[in-house]
Formats: C-alpha cells, sequence, structure tokens
C-alpha cells in the first residue's frame, strides 16, 4: 500500500508537466471569445446548482440515516415549494437564453465579407477555392504523419511534429478582415472545424453552407475534419496560417504567379 | 375442473423447451434480462477494442474501418440488445407483480417479442464476418456515407426492423396490460412511478419505431432500386435523412432513461422509509420530458446548416427539457430529506445514478446552448454527455433494479459485501473512464477517430485504464449473480424493511401466475 502511495505521488510531477488541457481554447476570434465566454457562464452557472443540489443530498445522506437512530417524517407534497423549484429554474434558462439567441444572431450573420473561401470535402482531403482571387489548391494530411499514422508503422508519434495536425497546403488568411466560408463536399459529409477560430460546419454534398470568422491574431490555427466520413476520418487535417494583409497580398499574388507557370506547362 | 392442484403446479414444459414455448411474464423477463446480460457484454468488450485502440496516439491494434465497425456495433448492441432488453425485461417481471394481475395481457405476442431479439441480434452480429465487415458509418446510419458500405447494410437494415418489430409489440403488451389488467382499486394516479413511466415509454416506442424503420427502409431503396431520398444529385437531401433519424433519436434516448427514472422512483422511497415526496409531480414531469422529446430533435444537428429561427427554436425548446428534469431531482431529493436511510446496494446505486446523471445533464445543458454546441458538437465532450446519462444513468438503474428485485424474483439473497464492493469498483471506474473525456472533447478531440493528435495521450490513457476497470467490476457482478442464485430460498416476502407495493405482498419467489386473484388496492 505504501508503494503504491509513493508510486501515485512520484508520477504527480509528470502529470504537472504533461499537456493539461482541460478547457475550451479562448480562440482568436470575437464568435470564439464569445463561444468560450457563453460556455464559461452556463458552466459556473451549473456548478453552483451543483454545489447547491448535491450539497443539500449530502447533507441529508450524512445526517438522516438510520444508523443515527432518525424517524422519517412523514411530509410529501407541498405546492408553494414545487412552484418555486419550477419557476426558478425555467427563470434561470430565460437569463441563458437571451445571450445565446444573441451570440447566435451575430455568428449567423455571414454578410459583407471581404475574403470568400470555398471549402469542399472530400475523402480525404480538402480543397479550398478564393473565390475573389482565383487561386485554389487541395490540402492533405503531411506525409510525415501519413506515414507514422499507418497500423505498427513503428514510428513514434510523439517524435512527428504536430502529428496528424499538419497538411501539405496551409491556407493562408488575412486578419482583421471578416472571411466567409462557403461549404459544401463531393462525397460524403464532413464538418469543417478550428477550435480556436470558433465553431465547426457541416459540409453537405449538395448544398453550400456558410460561416464566417475574423482573426485577430496572426498565427497558426489547428483543427480536423470533425464528422464522421469513412475510415481516414480522422486524418483529414486543417491549418490555417493568419497573417498580416500586406503578407496575405504578396502570398496571393505567389500563387496565382505559381497557378500561371502550373497552367503554361 | 379447478382442483387447487391445478392451481398450484407449474405447468410448463421443462428443458429448453420451456424457454422457448413459454408464454410467462417471469420467464419471458428472465430471457429479455439474460439476453441484455450476454449484450452488455458483448458491447462492452467491443467498446474495449476501442478504448485499447485508444490508450496512445498511432494505431496499434485495428486499422480504422475495423475501429469505425465497433463504435457503431457497441452503440447499436448496447441500445438496442443490451439496454432496451433490459428495460423490457424489467417491465415484464415488475409490472403484473405492480399492478397486481396474474400475467401480461398477452402472452403469446410476448413470447414472440422476445424471441425475435436473439435472430435479430444475430443478424446483426453476423455482418462482422462478411467481407468489408459490420456498418461502419456510426450508429445514426448518415448518409451518403452509410450506402458506401458493404453488403451488411441491407443486413442491418433488416435486422433493425425487426428489433424494432419487437419493441413496438413489447410495447403495446405493456400498454394493454397496465390499461386493462390493474388490480381493482388500483386508479392511473395510484399506479406505481416505475408502471407509470413505463406505460409513458411504450407510447413513445410506438410512436418513433416506425419512423426509424421508414428511415432506414429509405437508406434501402435508395442503395438497391435507385430512389433518391439522401442523394442530392437525385434531388434528395442527406440531411433529411438526419431529421427523421433524431425524430426517432431524441425520443428513444428517453425510451432509455425514463424507467430508469421509474426504478430509482421506487427505490428512493424505500431505502429513506418515507414517501415519494411529488408523485403527481413526478407523473406529470415524466409527461412533460415525454412530449418535449418531440420537439428537440435538430439540436443533435445543429452544424447542419438550419435556418437562424429553426436554431433558436431547438436551443429553447432543448433549454426548457432542464425544468422537468430539475422537478425529478428536486423530488428525489426532497423524499430523501428527514428520511431515515441506509445503504444497501440498490440505494448506493440510485445515490450515484441522482449526482452523475445530473452531471450528464448539466453537460446535456451546455450543450443545448447552440453558439456553443458549434464547439461541442461531435467531440468527446459528447461522447462523454452520453455516456454519463447512460452507463451511470440507465445501466446503473437497471444494476440497482437487479440488485433490488432479484430477492423477490428467486427468494435469494445476494451477498450484501460483494454488492457494495461491485458499487464502488463500478462508480469509480466508470468516472475514471468518462470524465477525463469532458476534457479531452473541450480540448478539441474528435469523437469516432481511432488516432489523435499527442495533445490527447493523458487522458485518453487514463479513460482506458479505467475501462478496462469498469470491465472487470462486471465480472464480480457476473459471479455475483451466479452465488446469488446457487445458494437456498432465504429471502422473506417483503426482504426490505421499507417495502411497499403489491409485490411484496407475494411469497418470494412469487407464485408462477402472479396474482390469481386480483388484490384490492385500499
Amino acid at each position: 500500500m505504501r508503494n503504491f502511495i509513493v508510486f501515485l505521488l512520484s508520477t504527480i510531477p509528470t502529470l504537472a508537466l504533461g499537456d493539461w488541457e482541460v478547457n475550451l481554447p479562448r480562440g482568436v476570434t470575437p464568435t470564439s471569445v464569445l463561444a468560450y465566454d457563453l460556455h464559461m457562464l452556463i458552466f459556473y452557472i451549473t456548478v453552483i446548482i451543483g454545489i447547491g443540489v448535491f450539497g443539500v443530498m449530502f447533507y441529508s445522506i450524512i445526517h438522516h440515516r438510520k444508523s443515527k437512530g432518525v424517524v422519517p417524517a412523514n411530509f410529501h407534497e407541498n405546492t408553494k415549494i414545487e412552484i418555486v423549484w419550477t419557476v426558478i429554474p425555467f427563470l434561470i434558462l430565460v437569463g441563458m437564453a437571451i445571450p445565446a439567441t444573441q451570440a447566435l444572431i451575430l455568428m449567423e450573420d455571414t454578410s459583407e465579407a471581404e475574403v470568400t473561401l470555398k471549402v469542399t470535402g472530400y475523402q480525404w482531403m480538402w480543397k479550398y477555392e478564393y473565390l475573389e482571387d482565383n487561386v485554389s489548391f487541395l490540402s492533405r494530411i503531411d506525409s510525415e504523419s501519413n506515414k507514422a499514422r499507418k497500423l505498427n508503422s513503428g514510428v513514434d508519434v510523439s517524435n512527428v511534429k504536430n502529428y496528424l495536425l499538419e497538411v501539405d497546403n496551409p491556407i493562408v488568411l488575412p486578419v482583421n478582415a471578416k472571411i466567409r466560408l462557403l461549404l459544401t463536399a463531393g462525397d460524403v459529409i464532413h464538418a469543417w472545424w478550428v477550435p480556436e477560430l470558433g465553431g465547426k460546419k457541416d459540409a453537405v454534398p449538395g448544398f453550400v453552407n456558410e460561416m464566417w470568422f475574423n482573426i485577430n491574431k496572426p498565427g497558426i490555427y489547428r483543427g480536423q475534419c470533425a464528422e464522421l466520413c469513412g475510415k481516414d476520418h480522422a486524418f483529414m487535417p486543417i491549418v490555417v496560417k493568419a497573417v498580416s494583409k500586406a503578407e496575405y497580398e504578396k502570398w496571393v499574388m505567389n500563387q496565382q504567379n505559381n497557378n500561371k507557370i502550373a497552367n503554361k506547362k | 375442473m379447478n382442483t387447487d392442484a391445478d392451481h398450484l403446479h407449474e405447468d410448463h414444459k421443462t428443458g429448453i423447451m420451456r424457454w422457448i414455448t413459454t408464454t410467462n411474464h417471469k420467464d419471458i423477463g428472465t430471457l429479455y434480462l439474460f439476453l441484455s446480460l450476454t449484450m452488455f457484454f458483448v458491447g462492452g468488450a467491443m467498446a474495449l477494442i476501442i478504448r485499447a485502440e485508444l490508450f496512445q496516439p498511432g494505431l496499434q491494434l485495428v486499422n480504422p474501418d475495423f475501429f469505425n465497425q465497433m463504435t457503431t456495433m457497441h452503440a447499436l448492441i448496447m441500445i438496442f440488445g443490451a439496454l432496451m432488453p433490459a428495460l423490457v425485461g424489467l417491465a415484464n417481471w415488475q409490472i403484473p407483480l405492480m399492478i397486481g394481475a396474474p400475467d401480461m395481457a398477452l402472452p403469446r405476442l410476448n413470447n414472440w417479442s422476445f424471441w425475435i431479439l436473439p435472430f435479430a441480434l444475430g443478424m446483426l452480429g453476423s455482418t462482422l464476418f462478411f467481407e468489408g465487415g459490420a456498418p461502419a458509418a456510426g450508429w445514426t446510419l448518415y448518409p451518403p456515407l452509410v450506402l458506401q458500405g458493404g453488403d451488411a447494410l441491407p443486413y442491418a437494415i433488416f435486422s433493425i426492423h425487426l428489433l424494432g418489430l419487437s419493441s413496438i409489440l413489447g410495447a403495446i403488451n405493456i400498454i394493454a396490460t397496465i390499461l386493462n389488467m390493474r388490480a381493482p382499486g388500483m386508479t392511473l394516479m395510484k399506479m406505481p412511478m416505475f408502471v407509470w413511466t413505463w406505460l409513458i415509454t411504450a407510447f413513445l416506442l410506438i410512436a418513433v419505431m416506425p419512423v426509424l424503420a421508414g428511415a432506414v427502409t429509405m437508406l434501402l431503396t435508395d442503395r438497391f432500386f435507385g430512389t433518391s431520398f439522401f442523394t442530392a444529385s437525385g434531388g434528395g437531401d442527406p440531411v433529411m435523412f438526419q431529421h427523421i433519424f433524431w425524430f426517432f433519436g431524441h425520443p428513444e434516448v428517453y425510451i432509455l432513461i425514463l424507467p430508469a427514472f421509474g426504478v430509482i422512483s421506487t427505490i428512493i422511497p424505500t431505502f429513506s422509509r418515507k414517501k415519494l415526496f411529488g408523485y403527481d409531480s413526478m407523473v406529470y414531469a415524466t409527461a412533460s420530458i415525454a412530449l418535449l422529446s418531440f420537439i428537440v430533435w435538430a439540436h443533435h444537428m445543429f452544424t447542419v446548416g438550419m435556418p437562424l429561427a429553426g436554431e433558436i427554436f431547438f436551443m429553447m425548446t432543448t433549454m426548457l427539457i432542464a425544468v422537468p428534469t430539475g422537478v425529478k431531482v428536486f423530488n428525489w431529493i426532497a423524499t430523501m430529506w428527514k428520511g431515515s436511510m441506509t445503504f444497501e446496494t440498490p440505494m448506493l446505486f440510485s445515490l450515484a445514478f441522482i449526482v452523475l446523471f445530473t452531471i450528464g445533464g448539466f453537460s446535456g445543458l451546455m450543450m443545448a446552448i447552440t453558439p456553443v454546441d458549434f464547439q461541442y458538437h461531435d467531440t468527446y465532450f459528447i461522447v462523454a454527455h452520453f455516456h454519463y446519462v447512460l452507463v451511470p444513468g440507465s445501466v446503473f438503474a437497471v444494476i440497482a433494479a437487479v440488485y433490488f428485485w432479484l430477492p423477490k424474483w428467486t427468494g435469494k439473497m445476494y451477498d450484501e459485501t460483494l454488492g457494495k464492493t461491485h458499487f464502488w469498483l463500478t462508480t469509480i471506474f466508470v468516472n475514471i473512464t468518462f470524465f477525463p473525456q469532458h476534457f479531452v472533447g473541450l480540448a478539441g478531440m474528435p469523437r469516432r477517430i481511432p488516432d489523435y493528435a499527442v495533445q490527447f495521450t493523458d487522458f485518453n490513457a487514463i479513460s482506458t485504464i479505467g475501462s478496462f476497470g469498469f470491465g472487470i467490476a462486471q465480472i464480480l457482478f457476473l459471479y455475483i449473480l451466479y452465488k446469488t442464485l446457487k445458494q437456498d430460498v432465504t429471502a422473506d416476502n417483503k426482504v426490505w424493511e421499507g417495502a411497499e407495493g403489491l409485490e411484496w405482498t407475494l411469497p418470494s419467489p412469487p407464485p408462477y401466475h402472479s396474482f390469481e386473484e386480483p388484490p384490492k388496492v385500499e
């Protein structure tokens, strides 16, 4: 027993050093921050309700037990208290529904976008088309991850950089611009999701869905397909590189030139 | 003709033919419960394959396609093979005993509704050995992905038809029994809560099982007969399947939980030695939950691209469910308040049910908030949520019910120390398994993936350890059942000091035809 406790204690430092992400990322877009704030609000509300409800329950479990010689009371049904515990939760719900609805209205407003990116999901890659700038390319999992992920590949995946979250061609997008995504799919349903940019949206074959975000911080943001799409569902990552507007324009020019050269060939 | 001997002797065949030809509610209840126990271990083994693969990042044990077959089959078997038969088994045993009837209203139909099941589940299970394997598109069977599957699809669809048929027949029987065979004096508002919850559940089953049958039939015709219900290129809509499926699917999850509420509402008063606090409000809350379940389905699909008005509607109706559910939890706690509690195994499982189911309810409330659900959707946060409401929810209620009524059914008392050990192991490991899944889900791990980025490793390893502990703890449950059944009849009629209801007026074990003379209620 003592050995076991020593073992448990000895693991604490490694646990503390590990990457213990336990919460939603706050993200880098107004919509992701909205979602995060709502998430924390409702989380704290449920924690408070939980403490109250379980507190009463455990008080009862500790004090109202037969072994303490308690004689059971005989009360039941009390219209007043039943109305109270119906109306109060209802009011709390109304209080949560108001900010949630406001957030939802904002999130669904895809008007006045500066950049429109068409995203098409395929088994198992993404196709990106910058509609205003005539740039398009396919984006697949990078080759190092792809080799390592095979059954019994013999590769220690912890040595692979950004294992399963790296692609050959990342998306490049400008910061501080409203980006509109048009999502569809070529075969089965996929879902496009980068947690730090906010929510996800399904890419449905034959239909076009919309979502938007506005990235406020340059950086590299990673995500993956979030709707089961067959055997390689886990292996179609998404990488977004957010850069300044100037850099973005340079990147677009380069892409257009590359496309021209490719077309001439 | 009607001699005493005729009454007393248990007129049935012996050996295997007894079980095949039986029309007795207790025999059929037992068959349901044993089938459920078997499937609980089969589905559990699949879960352990899933967890073993997820112990570390990288693929070590199975290829991704087989992994997807496991997630699909685990869910189908646990829902249709383990939980639903367990609840119907409890209904078969308990409803006639609780309402003072000799048997179910339609005994031959009862035999048929059970015997469809092993064949339907056998057919579903056999697809694992097909070329191309079992269905691998998830238990939700979303097209177009599910249409890409191999030969397994038509077998799985036929199997679902049969499972649905069995459920509908069982539900008809339960409604007929409850409405026609109650003892004189037992008005609807005097029925035990378990009977009430099952009456409401049976109506849900009749309402939604045909919807599922319709949805999978359309899949079948899309695949084999050239229709395009769900194919955009033919003028169909893949999302329409999701709407139809979840119109079945959401009431279905209440089918899995309402009878569990009934069990908890029976056990808590018994061991608190106090009447259920608000009987009427419990009945109304159950009925409200059932009605609401028909208008919340699209909260399973907030990310499919719905109009804003639809999102707001389904968000608000979903949040509303918290009100009647809260009423139930408050009622259970008010029942305990100032009671005289003891903590036998069924009570322990029921108390854990209240706490852990409520945690699942809290995460459910969180994901009702549509703008945040855009983040939660299809992540392990969802997996954690529905396992919290189904495992320490429904499964705990079934286990509690078995400990609670087993001495009545068999006349044999289980070993209390072993029962409590089983409780503590199960409760600790269920939390080690599912609690960390909240964290990886929030941190960004999608569900239904066989391999994951390395930052999710620690919590997945913990979850896997928990799942194996949980599995081993259930072997102890098997041993407890075995040990109980092996011993001599010892339990008295009432079994529990605080027990109330007609079933406790009968001897333990009760006679083959429960109540030959209807008892008088008040």
